[in-house]
């Protein structure tokens, strides 16, 4: 149980997928621009990482690694998730319009997000159980989650402030993530010792 | 002439990296030091000028309404045949790369090059155009690693630097140095270019999925 709670409080703050290992960086940049569609981006990978991580984990223990496929990883990961994510939107879109409407227009986005190929390559990597991987894959959308809704707040600071010409847009919006993520630093080694 | 023209538009005009702005995240992460980035420049390029190849010479083949999973999968396979012969040949630089080798896969810059470029041109001027934009990518992730590294470790591609081995200031080679220098080389490229970038928050254009993206900007606006 301990291991688990160490497993998803890294996955949050310390190895926060966005702000120190550089994963899925294009909708962090290009969709923290408001809150609710930062919020709404996040919810949707963090929704398609547990379902990646619950359909390849199993995919690479019981049918590549016996077979000695182990290879084919990549391949069929991308292919995985790319014939998911088309999948829970059509069951989204019949079912449960409702939520269909808030996370709909973000989920063909996800395909090629490197958070989420990230994610179910690192469990495989890590030699996580299954439980810990799936611990894992909700931290790291809970960090991802995290790290949006925070610098979607820093962002409409900036919006209003008077900028040097050749920084406005991307440059300006790249030296806040560094603070950001200058902050995130100030976790490191905290949850090692939380329970020892 | 064409073919020199397409050859340095990737270093330059259409910088992948400082100026379409596609393939952040193995820019950011693998340019801590400058054999990485080499390293994860080949990588990227080999890739990129087999996939313009396959993609041109099969461009009349793959079915326009699949095309995208096809480009993945040919891309998908490519990016294994990599990270097999780096495993093989270069274990070192499978250490070091670690997840990002196989991420190569989901890179915009490869994804982008195949649906702006090489699903419209003859093969031999998407290779040119591949090759290019790869040492356009691996020249600004060249650049970004000597800063990060000079001033973050103190060495160059490991020779140590006299003054500096004993004043690095290792945040540089950490996350936040990462977008920071990132951000300064974006500005500088606003700044000194000759032809002025597009006014762009976000270098969406040249990304496959730019149709659907603006969709969801616009779907989120109409929701307000």
């Amino acid at each position: 149980m301990t291991k688990l709670i160490i497993i998803l409080l890294s996955a949050v703050f310390i190895n926060n997928y966005v702000l120190s290992r550089f994963l899925g960086i294009c909708p962090f940049l290009g969709v923290s621009k408001k809150l609710d569609s930062a919020t709404g981006m996040s919810l949707a990978v963090i929704f398609v990482m547990l379902m990646a991580t619950a359909v390849t984990f199993p995919i690479q223990k019981y049918l590549l690694d016996p077979n000695g496929l182990g290879y084919l990883q990549t391949i069929v990961f991308i292919l995985v998730i790319a014939a998911l994510v088309q999948l829970v939107e059509i069951v989204l879109k019949r079912y449960i319009p409702s939520l269909h409407q808030s996370l709909g227009v973000y989920l063909p986005l996800i395909t090629t997000n490197c958070a989420v190929l990230g994610v179910t390559i690192l469990n495989i990597d890590e030699g996580y159980t299954f439980m810990e991987a799936m611990v894992n894959s909700l931290g790291s959308g809970l960090g991802f989650f995290l790290a949006m809704v925070m610098f979607s707040g820093v962002r409409s600071t900036i919006e209003g402030s008077d900028i040097p010409k050749s920084f406005r847009g991307l440059p300006i919006t790249l030296i806040a993530a560094a603070i950001t993520s200058l902050s995130f630093m100030g976790f490191g080694g905290v949850i090692e010792n939380l329970f020892s | 002439m064409k073919t020199l023209r397409n050859f340095t538009k990737g270093i330059m005009k259409e910088n992948p990296v400082l100026v379409l702005v596609l393939g952040t995240c193995p820019t950011l992460a693998t340019s801590t030091s400058v054999v990485n980035a080499l390293g994860m420049g080949a990588a990227a390029t080999i890739v990129l000028i087999f996939s313009n190849i396959l993609i041109s010479a099969l461009r009349k083949v793959i079915p326009d309404k699949v095309r995208i999973p096809c480009y993945i999968v040919l891309i998908a396979g490519l990016v294994t045949m990599v990270q097999m012969l780096v495993k093989a040949f270069a274990p070192a630089l499978d250490e070091a790369l670690g997840i990002y080798l196989p991420l190569i896969v989901v890179n915009c810059i490869i994804l982008g090059r195949a649906e702006m470029f090489a699903s419209k041109n003859k093969v031999w001027d998407s290779a040119i155009d591949g090759l290019g934009m790869g040492v356009g990518f691996t020249l600004a992730l060249f650049l970004m690693a000597s800063i990060r590294e000079v001033f973050g470790s103190g060495t160059f591609a490991g020779m140590e630097i006299p003054v500096l081995i004993d004043n690095h200031v290792s945040i540089m080679t950490m996350a936040p140095g990462g977008f920071f220098v990132f951000g300064l080389l974006i500005a500088a490229m606003n700044k000194f270019a000759k032809h002025k970038p597009k006014k762009t928050e976000f270098g969406c254009e040249g990304c496959p999925q730019a149709e659907l993206c603006g969709k969801a900007k616009k779907e989120v606006a109409a929701h307000d």
